[in-house]
């Protein structure tokens, strides 16, 4: 009898040392994240019920829903429904043109998989920043492409400083997010699944649309989530490539932090837009949970 | 469907790099045949199979199915379907889309295509499961829902690569006999892959043995166990004796030991020749006893005895490089031997097989 009783202890005492050691484990990034991703939000939350005096200091007292009324505002709609369809558009383009690379990718020997896939991260060792200006510098009046065109007997190209030019600018700096989940979907495609789509009859487009594809799904779905929330998000690459002519959510919400001084509804909004990726993201994981 | 036979092979060759993984076959399969190709893996069996079904090309040769050459004709536009060796579900799709796909690609009437799944899943006992998924599914469903996948289009000819490999023994048993049985009910053309001796034996009408990417022999199940002729076919397809030998004259061959044998051979005096000796067609007897006179006999001392519930296998030491095995049934009026007993085997000269190297 007191065999099993010092059995079960010694397997209690095991359990807890092996939960302490995942606290340790987990406790570092744990704590880096209350500290500055948990914390930070919960003021940016405060603040959006925060009122503002007339000089447009923020004033902690007198909490109020006035910033809160003005996110539904005509003003902000308009700007939120030219960044959604922006970032929409992104989303399009980066799946159209990553999906046959990543395939492509995928569809390589071992080796070619490595390199290609160190080309496609390449862009992220240098500073995005830079990366952005020199896309400027390649779209300008002056630019590269618009020499060539003059050369070529054409117009000079006028795109810098419009949406195809944030567009151009954001199929860049995102598509390697559209190519990587997308390549590790297809990377652990079971093939013979479509030579049985071949063998029962497809011809090979067919056989794509009916078995590649909606098994890729998850990736699809990946994909499309890393791309279009940093998009809807952004605000270097809409000020760098689109000038001051178009005010996307990202120009909007730093301009109610640094220009007209209006923190609070610059909470409120922040804190709208990502209620609304949240939800979208949840929604669009779920429906592409579904499809497996 | 045209003339000529079912599936024809033609000095049919596939090169991957250097490695010749089809080595110019030759084979001709019968309408209605239950055809198997036996090897050990990596003989070139499912190589030969994917390049019938059209997921590989072959380097050169001809390959036609009731006579028409298929050449370059991809898998989609081919008469033939194919149970894969893991079966290959769709796993996005319900059982019943998956038994359908097929009849959808070759945009069959929906009505039709409804009762020709639902007649094939009768077939196979699964109707119930027709909206389930394939993940859902015992291995031996999966199992038996690929069969359905591929038979309800009715093709010229089926191909299955080791179908039964993932199921355990008892179930794959069962299947062996559901599989002959439906092959003999629906009457297509089976080419069956399979490195399992047993279940090529017990199922096909003919075997073809391959073993390096070739076709070293083809022939009723009873001709390849009984009459193998080469060494690898003697060797793979159960348990055998081998032993080597000259040849001594006309009628007599020499063993390493020195003993001659009374074995005619057909070949010229001095040739090196493989003996092929099964252990059930030896017998042993006490050196005193009488012993039939046309008998050949090897005699020798019992250096191990194994019980195998309905039979004894006994290796005999008879001055050979190896000993020799000899399978006795364990029936009432067998005599049995101990270890370090004097014995002589004998057995009757039409089990006497002469094979090459």
């Amino acid at each position: 009898m007191a065999t099993e009783v010092a059995t079960v202890e010694l397997e209690e005492r095991a359990k807890r040392a092996e939960s302490r050691r995942g606290v340790l484990i987990g406790a570092p990034a744990f704590l880096y994240l209350i500290l500055f991703f948990a914390l930070p939000l919960l003021i940016v939350l405060v603040y959006s019920f925060a009122s503002r005096s007339s000089t447009g200091a923020t004033i902690l007292g007198n909490w109020n829903l006035n910033s809160w009324i003005r996110v539904f505002d005509s003003q902000v709609a308009q700007i939120a429904w030219r960044s959604l369809w922006l970032a929409s558009l992104t989303t399009v383009f980066c799946l159209v043109f990553g999906y046959p690379f990543a395939y492509w990718i995928a569809t390589r020997s071992d080796r070619a998989r490595g390199v290609l896939l160190i080309l496609v991260m390449i862009p992220f060792w240098s500073n995005f920043l830079v990366r952005t200006y020199a896309i400027r510098f390649l779209m300008g009046v002056e630019g590269p492409v618009s020499i060539v065109s003059q050369a070529l007997g054409g117009e000079p190209i006028r795109i810098l400083f419009t949406n195809t030019a944030i567009l151009i600018g954001m199929v860049y700096g995102y598509i390697p997010f559209m190519i990587l989940p997308l390549y590790a979907a297809l990377e652990r495609m079971d093939w013979r699944l479509v030579e049985a789509a071949r063998d029962l009859y497809a011809p090979g487009w067919t056989a794509f649309k009916k078995v590649t594809f909606p098994l890729s799904m998850p990736g699809v779905v990946a994909g499309s989530v890393l791309v279009f929330i940093p998009s809807l998000g952004a605000y270097v690459i809409p000020a760098i490539l689109g000038g001051s002519n178009t005010v996307l959510l990202g120009d909007y919400i730093v301009s109610q932090f640094l220009s007209a001084r209006n923190w609070p509804f610059g909470s409120a909004l922040s804190t709208a837009v990502m209620i609304v990726m949240l939800a979208a993201t949840i929604f669009y994981f779920r429906r592409g949970g579904r499809t497996l | 469907m045209a003339g000529g036979p079912a599936v024809e092979l033609v000095n049919v060759t596939k090169r991957f790099g250097d490695v010749s993984a089809v080595d110019e076959v030759n084979l001709s399969v019968g309408d209605g045949e239950f055809f198997s190709l036996l090897g050990p893996s990596g003989c070139g069996k499912t190589t030969t199979l994917r390049l019938i079904a059209g997921f590989e090309y072959p380097t050169y040769g001809s390959l036609t199915i009731h006579g028409a050459e298929m050449g370059l004709l991809p898998p989609n536009e081919r008469p033939v379907n194919t149970v894969f060796q893991s079966y290959a579900l769709f796993p996005h799709m319900s059982v019943e889309d998956n038994v359908a796909f097929g009849l959808q690609m070759k945009k069959v009437a929906s009505a039709e295509i409804s009762e020709r799944v639902g007649r094939v899943l009768d077939q196979v006992q699964l109707r119930h499961r027709a909206t389930s998924r394939p993940s859902q599914l015992s291995g031996g469903q999966r199992q038996r829902i690929a069969l359905a996948r591929a038979l309800v289009n009715e093709p010229e000819v089926l191909l299955l690569d080791e179908p039964l490999g993932a199921l355990d023994l008892k179930l794959r048993q069962s299947m062996q006999v559901e599989l002959k049985d439906l092959q003999a009910r629906v009457g297509i053309t089976f080419i069956y892959v399979t490195h399992d001796q047993e279940e090529a034996l017990t199922m096909s009408d003919r075997i073809g043995v391959m073993d390096n990417g070739r076709l070293l022999q083809v022939g009723e199940p009873a001709s390849i166990y009984e009459h193998p002729t080469s060494r690898f076919v003697a060797g793979f397809i159960g348990d055998i004796n081998l032993i080597e030998a000259k040849v001594a004259g006309p009628d007599e061959v020499q063993l390493s030991s020195g003993r001659s044998l009374s074995i005619s051979t057909r070949m010229a005096p001095g040739s090196s020749v493989t003996l092929a000796l099964r252990p059930e067609r030896l017998e042993l007897y006490d050196p005193d006893e009488a012993i039939p006179d046309n008998h050949i006999r090897l005699p020798g001392k019992v250096s191990r005895k194994l019980y195998y519930g309905d039979a004894f296998y006994y290796d005999v030491e008879v001055g050979l490089e190896h000993p020799v095995e000899v399978k006795e049934e364990n029936r009432p009026g067998v005599e049995t031997y101990e270890l370090g007993d004097q014995a002589v085997v004998c057995w009757d000269p039409s089990s006497t097989n002469v094979v090459k190297d």
